[in-house]
Protein backbone atom coordinates (compact mmCIF):
# COMPACT_ATOMS: atom_id res chain seq x y z
CA UNK A 1 0.00 0.00 0.00
CA UNK A 2 1.05 3.43 -0.52
CA UNK A 3 1.64 5.24 2.43
CA UNK A 4 2.69 8.65 1.06
CA UNK A 5 0.96 10.66 -1.34
CA UNK A 6 1.72 10.76 -5.28
CA UNK A 7 -0.39 13.77 -5.97
CA UNK A 8 2.07 15.89 -3.06
CA UNK A 9 5.39 14.07 -4.38
CA UNK A 10 4.61 15.10 -7.85
CA UNK A 11 4.05 18.56 -6.74
CA UNK A 12 7.55 18.46 -4.93
CA UNK A 13 9.15 18.03 -8.47
CA UNK A 14 9.01 21.47 -10.54
CA UNK A 15 10.23 19.36 -13.67
CA UNK A 16 7.39 17.25 -14.15
CA UNK A 17 4.95 20.05 -15.26
CA UNK A 18 7.02 20.59 -18.10
CA UNK A 19 5.69 19.90 -21.92
CA UNK A 20 7.82 18.04 -24.06
CA UNK A 21 6.47 17.88 -27.91
CA UNK A 22 3.35 19.57 -26.55
CA UNK A 23 2.81 16.65 -23.79
CA UNK A 24 2.82 16.20 -20.16
CA UNK A 25 6.16 14.84 -19.56
CA UNK A 26 6.60 11.29 -18.66
CA UNK A 27 9.84 10.92 -17.10
CA UNK A 28 11.02 7.55 -17.05
CA UNK A 29 14.76 7.54 -17.36
CA UNK A 30 15.44 8.01 -13.47
CA UNK A 31 18.26 4.88 -13.95
CA UNK A 32 20.17 7.53 -15.89
CA UNK A 33 19.57 10.37 -13.63
CA UNK A 34 16.75 11.51 -11.31
CA UNK A 35 14.98 14.65 -11.07
CA UNK A 36 14.95 16.95 -8.15
CA UNK A 37 12.64 18.04 -5.88
CA UNK A 38 12.23 22.10 -5.11
CA UNK A 39 13.69 21.02 -1.89
CA UNK A 40 17.24 20.57 -3.41
CA UNK A 41 16.86 23.34 -5.75
CA UNK A 42 15.99 25.93 -2.42
CA UNK A 43 19.05 24.47 -0.82
CA UNK A 44 21.70 25.29 -3.35
CA UNK A 45 19.66 28.69 -4.03
CA UNK A 46 19.49 29.49 -0.46
CA UNK A 47 23.18 28.75 -0.07
CA UNK A 48 24.11 30.97 -2.89
CA UNK A 49 22.00 33.44 -1.78
CA UNK A 50 23.01 33.41 2.09
CA UNK A 51 25.58 31.03 3.25
CA UNK A 52 28.22 30.59 0.58
CA UNK A 53 32.24 30.98 1.09
CA UNK A 54 35.10 28.36 0.70
CA UNK A 55 34.83 25.08 3.38
CA UNK A 56 37.38 24.51 6.23
CA UNK A 57 39.30 27.76 5.32
CA UNK A 58 38.15 31.02 6.60
CA UNK A 59 37.54 32.52 10.05
CA UNK A 60 34.81 34.80 8.64
CA UNK A 61 30.91 33.84 9.65
CA UNK A 62 30.54 32.60 6.07
CA UNK A 63 32.87 30.31 6.02
CA UNK A 64 31.98 28.82 8.95
CA UNK A 65 28.42 28.83 7.90
CA UNK A 66 29.54 27.31 4.55
CA UNK A 67 31.42 24.48 6.48
CA UNK A 68 28.78 23.79 9.06
CA UNK A 69 26.78 23.48 6.34
CA UNK A 70 29.08 21.30 4.29
CA UNK A 71 29.72 18.88 7.27
CA UNK A 72 26.37 18.86 8.16
CA UNK A 73 25.35 17.25 4.72
CA UNK A 74 28.49 14.40 5.64
CA UNK A 75 26.03 13.82 8.72
CA UNK A 76 22.81 13.24 7.07
CA UNK A 77 24.99 10.70 4.86
CA UNK A 78 26.63 9.37 7.76
CA UNK A 79 22.95 8.32 9.13
CA UNK A 80 21.73 7.52 6.01
CA UNK A 81 23.76 4.36 4.91
CA UNK A 82 24.78 3.85 8.88
CA UNK A 83 28.48 4.48 8.55
CA UNK A 84 29.86 4.46 11.98
CA UNK A 85 31.49 7.76 11.95
CA UNK A 86 31.69 11.14 9.52
CA UNK A 87 35.33 9.86 8.93
CA UNK A 88 33.93 6.96 6.69
CA UNK A 89 31.91 9.44 4.10
CA UNK A 90 34.39 10.60 1.27
CA UNK A 91 33.18 13.34 -1.21
CA UNK A 92 33.66 12.67 -4.74
CA UNK A 93 32.29 13.56 -7.74
CA UNK A 94 30.23 10.14 -8.21
CA UNK A 95 30.40 6.65 -8.45
CA UNK A 96 32.75 6.95 -11.19
CA UNK A 97 35.61 8.35 -9.38
CA UNK A 98 34.84 6.65 -6.15
CA UNK A 99 35.61 3.35 -7.83
CA UNK A 100 38.94 5.00 -9.58
CA UNK A 101 39.62 6.20 -6.45
CA UNK A 102 39.82 3.09 -4.64
CA UNK A 103 41.40 1.53 -8.12
CA UNK A 104 44.51 3.90 -7.62
CA UNK A 105 44.49 3.83 -4.29
CA UNK A 106 43.76 0.98 -2.15
CA UNK A 107 44.50 -0.97 -5.45
CA UNK A 108 48.04 0.34 -6.24
CA UNK A 109 48.99 -0.19 -2.75
CA UNK A 110 47.40 -3.85 -2.03
CA UNK A 111 46.95 -5.81 -5.37
CA UNK A 112 50.21 -7.13 -6.99
CA UNK A 113 51.18 -8.86 -10.53
CA UNK A 114 49.15 -12.57 -10.25
CA UNK A 115 46.23 -11.50 -7.65
CA UNK A 116 42.73 -12.00 -8.82
CA UNK A 117 39.88 -8.96 -8.84
CA UNK A 118 36.50 -10.55 -9.14
CA UNK A 119 33.66 -8.47 -10.66
CA UNK A 120 30.07 -10.20 -12.18
CA UNK A 121 28.85 -10.21 -16.08
CA UNK A 122 26.24 -7.15 -15.00
CA UNK A 123 29.03 -4.51 -14.00
CA UNK A 124 28.66 -0.85 -15.58
CA UNK A 125 31.73 0.30 -17.31
CA UNK A 126 32.74 1.91 -14.49
CA UNK A 127 33.07 -1.16 -12.50
CA UNK A 128 34.94 -2.68 -15.11
CA UNK A 129 37.46 0.22 -17.03
CA UNK A 130 39.08 1.58 -13.69
CA UNK A 131 39.57 -2.71 -13.05
CA UNK A 132 41.38 -3.48 -16.59
CA UNK A 133 43.45 -0.42 -15.94
CA UNK A 134 45.09 -1.89 -12.71
CA UNK A 135 45.53 -4.99 -13.82
CA UNK A 136 47.30 -3.47 -17.11
CA UNK A 137 49.65 -1.46 -14.55
CA UNK A 138 50.03 -4.21 -12.11
CA UNK A 139 49.73 -7.58 -13.52
CA UNK A 140 46.53 -8.72 -11.68
CA UNK A 141 43.78 -10.94 -13.42
CA UNK A 142 40.06 -9.86 -13.66
CA UNK A 143 37.67 -12.68 -13.34
CA UNK A 144 34.26 -12.00 -14.39
CA UNK A 145 31.37 -14.25 -12.47
CA UNK A 146 28.70 -15.18 -15.25
CA UNK A 147 24.97 -14.46 -14.95
CA UNK A 148 22.17 -16.92 -16.35
CA UNK A 149 19.47 -15.76 -18.79
CA UNK A 150 17.25 -14.16 -16.20
CA UNK A 151 20.05 -11.59 -15.55
CA UNK A 152 21.36 -13.05 -12.35
CA UNK A 153 24.45 -13.82 -11.00
CA UNK A 154 25.36 -17.59 -10.60
CA UNK A 155 26.44 -17.86 -7.19
CA UNK A 156 27.99 -20.99 -7.28
CA UNK A 157 30.24 -19.64 -10.16
CA UNK A 158 30.83 -16.89 -8.24
CA UNK A 159 32.11 -18.72 -5.59
CA UNK A 160 34.26 -20.85 -7.20
CA UNK A 161 36.24 -17.96 -8.25
CA UNK A 162 37.19 -16.98 -4.83
CA UNK A 163 40.46 -17.95 -4.11
CA UNK A 164 44.04 -17.10 -2.07
CA UNK A 165 44.57 -14.91 -5.10
CA UNK A 166 41.46 -12.91 -5.09
CA UNK A 167 42.46 -9.73 -3.40
CA UNK A 168 39.02 -7.72 -4.27
CA UNK A 169 35.42 -8.08 -5.01
CA UNK A 170 33.73 -5.63 -6.59
CA UNK A 171 30.16 -5.98 -7.64
CA UNK A 172 26.75 -3.82 -8.11
CA UNK A 173 24.49 -3.86 -5.55
CA UNK A 174 21.59 -3.11 -8.72
CA UNK A 175 22.07 -3.52 -12.21
CA UNK A 176 21.67 -0.51 -14.56
CA UNK A 177 21.15 -2.43 -17.11
CA UNK A 178 18.59 -5.61 -16.00
CA UNK A 179 17.42 -3.82 -12.86
CA UNK A 180 18.87 -7.41 -10.66
CA UNK A 181 19.56 -6.93 -7.17
CA UNK A 182 22.59 -9.11 -6.29
CA UNK A 183 22.74 -11.37 -3.17
CA UNK A 184 25.16 -9.05 -1.50
CA UNK A 185 24.52 -10.41 1.65
CA UNK A 186 26.18 -13.94 0.84
CA UNK A 187 28.43 -12.70 -1.51
CA UNK A 188 29.93 -10.57 1.40
CA UNK A 189 29.88 -13.49 3.66
CA UNK A 190 31.42 -15.66 1.00
CA UNK A 191 34.35 -13.16 0.80
CA UNK A 192 34.54 -12.89 4.63
CA UNK A 193 35.62 -16.24 4.87
CA UNK A 194 38.83 -15.66 2.83
CA UNK A 195 39.18 -12.12 4.04
CA UNK A 196 38.25 -10.06 0.99
CA UNK A 197 37.85 -6.71 1.10
CA UNK A 198 34.10 -6.08 -0.84
CA UNK A 199 33.26 -2.73 -2.63
CA UNK A 200 29.59 -2.26 -3.77
CA UNK A 201 28.75 -0.52 -6.78
CA UNK A 202 25.34 1.15 -5.03
CA UNK A 203 24.56 3.59 -7.92
CA UNK A 204 21.16 2.33 -8.74
CA UNK A 205 20.40 0.60 -5.82
CA UNK A 206 20.91 3.80 -3.26
CA UNK A 207 17.32 5.62 -4.23
CA UNK A 208 15.65 2.39 -4.31
CA UNK A 209 15.93 0.91 -0.67
CA UNK A 210 17.37 1.57 2.08
CA UNK A 211 21.39 0.91 2.80
CA UNK A 212 22.95 -0.17 6.16
CA UNK A 213 26.63 -0.62 5.35
CA UNK A 214 26.85 -1.84 8.94
CA UNK A 215 24.25 -4.37 8.61
CA UNK A 216 25.86 -5.15 5.05
CA UNK A 217 29.27 -5.53 6.00
CA UNK A 218 30.78 -3.99 2.87
CA UNK A 219 34.03 -2.55 3.18
CA UNK A 220 33.58 0.03 0.50
CA UNK A 221 30.26 1.03 -1.10
CA UNK A 222 30.04 3.83 -4.01
CA UNK A 223 27.03 5.98 -5.06
CA UNK A 224 26.79 9.03 -7.05
CA UNK A 225 24.44 11.64 -5.78
CA UNK A 226 22.61 12.57 -9.54
CA UNK A 227 20.84 9.49 -9.06
CA UNK A 228 19.52 10.42 -5.57
CA UNK A 229 17.27 13.42 -6.41
CA UNK A 230 20.69 15.04 -5.48
CA UNK A 231 22.44 17.57 -8.39
CA UNK A 232 25.10 15.43 -10.37
CA UNK A 233 28.99 15.93 -9.92
CA UNK A 234 28.82 14.83 -6.09
CA UNK A 235 28.90 11.46 -4.79
CA UNK A 236 29.89 9.37 -1.66
CA UNK A 237 32.07 7.08 -1.26
CA UNK A 238 32.11 5.07 1.98
CA UNK A 239 34.90 2.49 3.31
CA UNK A 240 35.50 1.07 6.47
CA UNK A 241 37.71 3.83 8.79
CA UNK A 242 40.64 1.23 9.40
CA UNK A 243 40.52 0.59 5.49
CA UNK A 244 40.91 4.23 4.55
CA UNK A 245 43.54 4.85 7.32
CA UNK A 246 45.53 2.44 5.72
CA UNK A 247 44.89 3.94 2.11
CA UNK A 248 47.24 6.22 0.43
CA UNK A 249 46.09 9.23 -0.57
CA UNK A 250 44.53 9.89 -3.76
CA UNK A 251 44.97 13.66 -4.96
CA UNK A 252 47.19 16.18 -3.82
CA UNK A 253 46.62 19.54 -2.99
CA UNK A 254 45.03 21.57 -0.22
CA UNK A 255 42.93 20.45 2.31
CA UNK A 256 44.01 17.11 2.10
CA UNK A 257 47.35 18.08 3.70
CA UNK A 258 48.28 19.10 7.64
CA UNK A 259 51.73 20.59 6.73
CA UNK A 260 53.52 21.20 3.73
CA UNK A 261 57.20 21.94 3.21
CA UNK A 262 59.19 21.65 0.65
CA UNK A 263 61.10 18.65 2.22
CA UNK A 264 57.92 16.50 3.24
CA UNK A 265 54.22 16.76 3.41
CA UNK A 266 52.12 15.30 6.17
CA UNK A 267 48.87 14.27 5.27
CA UNK A 268 45.56 15.58 6.57
CA UNK A 269 43.24 12.38 8.50
CA UNK A 270 39.99 11.26 7.46
CA UNK A 271 38.09 12.01 5.56
CA UNK A 272 39.68 15.27 4.36
CA UNK A 273 42.36 13.22 3.04
CA UNK A 274 40.95 11.88 0.00
CA UNK A 275 39.62 15.83 -0.54
CA UNK A 276 41.96 17.72 -2.23
CA UNK A 277 40.67 21.12 -3.55
CA UNK A 278 37.57 22.94 -2.75
CA UNK A 279 35.10 20.53 -2.74
CA UNK A 280 31.46 21.25 -4.74
CA UNK A 281 30.26 22.99 -1.67
CA UNK A 282 26.46 23.47 -3.04
CA UNK A 283 26.19 20.25 -4.25
CA UNK A 284 27.18 18.72 -1.22
CA UNK A 285 24.63 20.92 0.60
CA UNK A 286 22.08 19.71 -2.00
CA UNK A 287 22.49 15.83 -1.41
CA UNK A 288 22.25 16.53 1.92
CA UNK A 289 18.63 18.27 1.24
CA UNK A 290 18.03 15.29 -1.26
CA UNK A 291 18.35 13.09 2.09
CA UNK A 292 16.30 14.75 4.43
CA UNK A 293 13.52 14.84 2.00
CA UNK A 294 14.02 11.36 0.80
CA UNK A 295 14.27 10.53 4.70
CA UNK A 296 10.96 12.12 5.29
CA UNK A 297 8.98 9.79 2.78
CA UNK A 298 10.78 6.48 4.05
CA UNK A 299 12.97 4.42 2.09
CA UNK A 300 10.72 1.47 2.51
CA UNK A 301 7.87 3.17 1.68
CA UNK A 302 9.62 4.03 -1.43
CA UNK A 303 11.01 0.80 -1.88
CA UNK A 304 7.12 -0.41 -2.02
CA UNK A 305 5.92 1.54 -4.28
CA UNK A 306 7.90 1.09 -6.62
CA UNK A 307 7.83 -2.72 -6.33
CA UNK A 308 4.07 -1.77 -7.16
CA UNK A 309 5.21 0.24 -10.22
CA UNK A 310 7.22 -2.29 -11.30
CA UNK A 311 5.18 -5.33 -11.01
CA UNK A 312 2.77 -3.38 -12.94
CA UNK A 313 4.55 -2.47 -15.80
CA UNK A 314 5.94 -6.08 -15.66
CA UNK A 315 2.61 -7.28 -15.94
CA UNK A 316 1.41 -4.98 -18.38
CA UNK A 317 4.42 -5.17 -20.49
CA UNK A 318 4.23 -9.01 -20.92
CA UNK A 319 0.65 -8.51 -22.60
CA UNK A 320 2.26 -6.99 -25.42
CA UNK A 321 3.40 -9.21 -28.32
CA UNK A 322 6.76 -9.22 -29.92
CA UNK A 323 8.45 -7.64 -26.45
CA UNK A 324 10.36 -9.29 -24.86
CA UNK A 325 11.95 -8.28 -21.06
CA UNK A 326 15.68 -8.66 -20.73
CA UNK A 327 16.10 -9.37 -17.07
CA UNK A 328 14.08 -11.42 -15.21
CA UNK A 329 15.31 -11.49 -12.18
CA UNK A 330 13.76 -12.73 -9.37
CA UNK A 331 15.14 -9.59 -7.17
CA UNK A 332 14.84 -6.76 -9.38
CA UNK A 333 14.54 -3.27 -8.89
CA UNK A 334 12.51 -0.69 -10.43
CA UNK A 335 14.05 -1.07 -14.16
CA UNK A 336 12.05 -2.42 -17.28
CA UNK A 337 14.55 -3.75 -19.67
CA UNK A 338 12.56 -4.49 -23.24
CA UNK A 339 13.32 -4.82 -26.71
CA UNK A 340 10.58 -4.90 -29.43
CA UNK A 341 11.00 -7.81 -32.04
CA UNK A 342 12.10 -5.98 -35.49
CA UNK A 343 12.13 -2.37 -33.75
CA UNK A 344 15.35 -0.82 -32.67
CA UNK A 345 15.22 0.55 -29.26
CA UNK A 346 16.55 3.63 -31.07
CA UNK A 347 13.22 4.23 -32.80
CA UNK A 348 11.65 3.23 -29.68
CA UNK A 349 13.07 5.79 -28.29
CA UNK A 350 12.63 8.88 -30.72
CA UNK A 351 8.70 7.40 -31.31
CA UNK A 352 8.16 8.10 -27.76
CA UNK A 353 9.52 10.80 -27.43
CA UNK A 354 7.18 12.46 -29.58
CA UNK A 355 4.77 11.61 -27.40
CA UNK A 356 6.49 13.17 -24.64
CA UNK A 357 8.05 10.27 -22.94
CA UNK A 358 11.82 9.68 -21.76
CA UNK A 359 13.07 6.25 -21.75
CA UNK A 360 16.85 5.19 -22.98
CA UNK A 361 17.87 3.56 -25.45
CA UNK A 362 21.24 1.94 -25.82
CA UNK A 363 23.21 -0.19 -24.15
CA UNK A 364 23.22 1.31 -20.78
CA UNK A 365 27.39 1.73 -20.30
CA UNK A 366 27.44 -2.21 -20.30
CA UNK A 367 28.06 -3.15 -23.48
CA UNK A 368 28.97 -6.76 -21.85
CA UNK A 369 25.52 -7.47 -21.19
CA UNK A 370 24.07 -6.23 -24.62
CA UNK A 371 26.64 -9.19 -25.96
CA UNK A 372 25.30 -11.77 -23.56
CA UNK A 373 21.74 -11.08 -24.26
CA UNK A 374 22.78 -10.48 -28.17
CA UNK A 375 21.31 -7.50 -28.54
CA UNK A 376 22.71 -4.15 -29.39
CA UNK A 377 20.67 -2.03 -27.19
CA UNK A 378 17.39 -2.13 -24.98
CA UNK A 379 14.62 0.10 -24.87
CA UNK A 380 14.76 0.93 -20.58
CA UNK A 381 12.32 2.46 -18.65
CA UNK A 382 13.21 3.27 -15.32
CA UNK A 383 10.89 4.10 -12.55
CA UNK A 384 11.16 6.37 -9.51
CA UNK A 385 9.08 7.58 -6.58
CA UNK A 386 7.43 10.74 -8.35
CA UNK A 387 6.01 8.07 -10.83
CA UNK A 388 2.38 6.60 -11.61
CA UNK A 389 0.32 3.80 -12.78
CA UNK A 390 -1.03 6.35 -14.91
CA UNK A 391 2.11 7.09 -16.78
CA UNK A 392 2.80 3.37 -17.20
CA UNK A 393 -0.53 3.36 -19.25
CA UNK A 394 0.55 5.85 -20.73
CA UNK A 395 4.12 4.14 -21.59
CA UNK A 396 2.73 0.75 -23.10
CA UNK A 397 -0.44 2.37 -25.09
CA UNK A 398 2.56 4.23 -26.62
CA UNK A 399 4.71 0.94 -27.18
CA UNK A 400 1.07 -0.48 -28.71
CA UNK A 401 0.89 2.17 -31.13
CA UNK A 402 4.69 2.16 -32.24
CA UNK A 403 4.32 -1.32 -32.91
CA UNK A 404 1.18 -0.97 -35.28
CA UNK A 405 3.26 2.07 -37.26
CA UNK A 406 5.98 -0.10 -37.60
CA UNK A 407 4.28 -2.87 -38.94
CA UNK B 1 -0.52 9.48 -32.57
CA UNK B 2 3.02 10.13 -34.44
CA UNK B 3 1.90 12.64 -36.32
CA UNK B 4 5.12 14.78 -35.35
CA UNK B 5 7.15 12.09 -36.62
CA UNK B 6 5.63 11.90 -40.06
CA UNK B 7 8.69 13.89 -41.18
CA UNK B 8 11.13 11.61 -39.88
CA UNK B 9 9.53 8.03 -40.51
CA UNK B 10 8.60 8.50 -44.10
CA UNK B 11 6.85 5.47 -45.61
CA UNK B 12 10.48 5.41 -47.98
CA UNK B 13 12.07 4.59 -44.33
CA UNK B 14 9.96 1.86 -43.15
CA UNK B 15 10.09 0.34 -46.10
CA UNK B 16 13.98 -0.35 -46.46
CA UNK B 17 13.96 -1.02 -43.19
CA UNK B 18 11.49 -4.05 -43.62
CA UNK B 19 13.20 -5.32 -46.95
CA UNK B 20 16.80 -3.14 -46.78
CA UNK B 21 18.26 -3.71 -49.92
CA UNK B 22 21.69 -5.09 -51.03
CA UNK B 23 21.56 -6.66 -47.48
CA UNK B 24 24.42 -9.95 -48.52
CA UNK B 25 27.72 -10.66 -47.90
CA UNK B 26 29.84 -10.12 -50.63
CA UNK B 27 32.49 -12.51 -52.16
CA UNK B 28 35.70 -11.20 -52.73
CA UNK B 29 34.81 -7.10 -51.60
CA UNK B 30 37.67 -4.85 -52.88
CA UNK B 31 36.97 -2.76 -49.94
CA UNK B 32 35.50 -4.24 -46.73
CA UNK B 33 34.65 -1.44 -43.68
CA UNK B 34 32.93 -1.27 -40.31
CA UNK B 35 30.97 1.19 -38.96
CA UNK B 36 30.05 1.58 -35.09
CA UNK B 37 27.96 4.26 -33.99
CA UNK B 38 29.03 3.21 -30.11
CA UNK B 39 26.27 5.51 -28.52
CA UNK B 40 23.53 3.32 -29.57
CA UNK B 41 25.50 -0.06 -30.81
CA UNK B 42 24.40 0.74 -34.47
CA UNK B 43 26.80 -1.93 -36.36
CA UNK B 44 27.67 -2.43 -39.94
CA UNK B 45 29.78 -3.94 -42.46
CA UNK B 46 30.09 -1.73 -45.64
CA UNK B 47 31.34 -4.12 -48.96
CA UNK B 48 32.01 -2.57 -52.33
CA UNK B 49 33.08 -3.88 -55.76
CA UNK B 50 35.26 -1.15 -57.61
CA UNK B 51 36.34 -1.21 -61.40
CA UNK B 52 38.97 1.54 -61.57
CA UNK B 53 37.47 4.34 -59.81
CA UNK B 54 33.97 3.03 -60.57
CA UNK B 55 31.63 1.30 -58.07
CA UNK B 56 30.04 -1.41 -59.22
CA UNK B 57 28.57 -3.11 -56.23
CA UNK B 58 28.06 -2.20 -52.52
CA UNK B 59 26.26 -4.10 -49.91
CA UNK B 60 26.15 -4.14 -46.49
CA UNK B 61 25.38 -6.38 -43.56
CA UNK B 62 24.52 -4.99 -39.72
CA UNK B 63 21.91 -4.26 -37.59
CA UNK B 64 21.19 -0.81 -36.24
CA UNK B 65 17.72 1.11 -36.12
CA UNK B 66 15.02 1.98 -38.72
CA UNK B 67 17.22 5.39 -39.92
CA UNK B 68 20.51 3.79 -40.28
CA UNK B 69 19.33 0.81 -42.19
CA UNK B 70 17.11 2.72 -44.55
CA UNK B 71 19.93 5.19 -45.03
CA UNK B 72 22.71 2.71 -45.69
CA UNK B 73 20.30 0.39 -47.39
CA UNK B 74 19.64 3.69 -49.87
CA UNK B 75 23.21 4.20 -49.98
CA UNK B 76 24.06 0.87 -51.12
CA UNK B 77 21.56 1.58 -54.26
CA UNK B 78 22.22 4.81 -55.29
CA UNK B 79 26.14 4.73 -55.56
CA UNK B 80 26.32 1.69 -57.27
CA UNK B 81 27.38 2.98 -60.69
CA UNK B 82 29.22 6.37 -59.23
CA UNK B 83 32.75 6.92 -59.62
CA UNK B 84 34.88 7.42 -56.41
CA UNK B 85 34.16 11.58 -56.82
CA UNK B 86 30.67 11.44 -57.42
CA UNK B 87 30.49 9.14 -54.43
CA UNK B 88 32.02 11.81 -52.39
CA UNK B 89 30.24 14.43 -53.44
CA UNK B 90 26.72 12.63 -52.59
CA UNK B 91 28.46 12.04 -49.16
CA UNK B 92 29.22 15.93 -48.97
CA UNK B 93 25.60 16.75 -49.93
CA UNK B 94 24.05 14.01 -47.79
CA UNK B 95 26.23 15.81 -44.91
CA UNK B 96 24.71 19.17 -45.63
CA UNK B 97 21.21 17.81 -45.67
CA UNK B 98 21.57 15.74 -42.66
CA UNK B 99 23.13 18.80 -40.84
CA UNK B 100 20.93 21.67 -41.69
CA UNK B 101 22.91 23.22 -44.76
CA UNK B 102 20.04 23.28 -47.15
CA UNK B 103 21.62 25.48 -49.60
CA UNK B 104 24.50 24.01 -50.13
CA UNK B 105 22.22 20.87 -51.61
CA UNK B 106 21.80 20.03 -55.24
CA UNK B 107 18.58 17.80 -55.12
CA UNK B 108 18.84 17.06 -58.24
CA UNK B 109 22.04 14.91 -57.07
CA UNK B 110 20.12 13.92 -53.79
CA UNK B 111 17.58 12.52 -55.25
CA UNK B 112 15.67 10.30 -52.77
CA UNK B 113 18.56 10.38 -50.32
CA UNK B 114 15.72 13.62 -50.08
CA UNK B 115 13.67 11.57 -47.56
CA UNK B 116 16.22 11.46 -44.70
CA UNK B 117 16.42 15.36 -44.92
CA UNK B 118 13.78 15.09 -41.54
CA UNK B 119 16.52 14.10 -39.26
CA UNK B 120 18.22 17.26 -39.44
CA UNK B 121 15.62 18.32 -37.17
CA UNK B 122 16.23 15.45 -34.47
CA UNK B 123 20.17 16.05 -33.01
CA UNK B 124 20.43 12.64 -31.44
CA UNK B 125 19.41 10.97 -34.45
CA UNK B 126 21.82 12.37 -37.33
CA UNK B 127 24.85 10.33 -36.45
CA UNK B 128 21.91 7.14 -37.59
CA UNK B 129 21.74 8.67 -41.11
CA UNK B 130 25.19 9.55 -41.53
CA UNK B 131 27.29 6.22 -39.80
CA UNK B 132 26.74 4.57 -43.68
CA UNK B 133 28.27 7.74 -45.55
CA UNK B 134 31.10 7.83 -43.36
CA UNK B 135 31.71 4.21 -43.57
CA UNK B 136 31.89 4.50 -47.55
CA UNK B 137 34.37 7.52 -47.04
CA UNK B 138 36.35 5.09 -45.36
CA UNK B 139 35.92 2.44 -47.44
CA UNK B 140 36.48 5.19 -50.29
CA UNK B 141 39.67 6.28 -48.32
CA UNK B 142 40.64 2.17 -48.18
CA UNK B 143 41.03 2.88 -44.64
CA UNK B 144 40.61 -0.94 -44.37
CA UNK B 145 39.58 -0.70 -40.09
CA UNK B 146 36.51 0.13 -38.28
CA UNK B 147 35.31 3.89 -38.20
CA UNK B 148 32.95 5.13 -35.14
CA UNK B 149 30.71 7.76 -35.04
CA UNK B 150 32.26 9.28 -31.35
Amino acid sequence: MTTFSIEKIREDFPILKEKIRNKPLVYLDNAATCQKPQAVIDSISHLYTHEYANVHRGVHTLSVKATDRYEGAREKVKNFINAQSTKEIIFVKGTTEAINLIAQTFGKANIKAGDEIIITAMEHHSNIVPWQMLCEETGAVLKVAPINLQGELIFAEFEKLISDKTKLVAVVHMSNALGTINPVEKIIAAAKVKNIPVLLDGAQAIPHMSVDVQALDCDFYAFSGHKLYAPAGIGVLYGKQALLEAMPPYQGGGDMIRKVTFEETEYNGLPYKFEAGTPSIADVVGLGAAIDYLTEIGMDNIANYEAELLQYATAKAKTIKGLRIVGEAREKGAILSFVLDKIHPHDIGTMLDSLGIAIRAGHHCAMPVMDFFEVPATARASFAVYNTKEEIDILMNGIEQLIEVFG
Amino acid sequence: MFDDLRDLYQEVIFDHNRNPRNFRVMENPDREVEGFNPLCGDRLTLFLKMQGDEIIDASFQGSGCAISTASVSLMTEIVKGKTENEAKELFHQFHAMTTGKEGEVDLQVIGKLAVLAGVREYPARVKCATLAWHTLDAALKNEEKSISTE
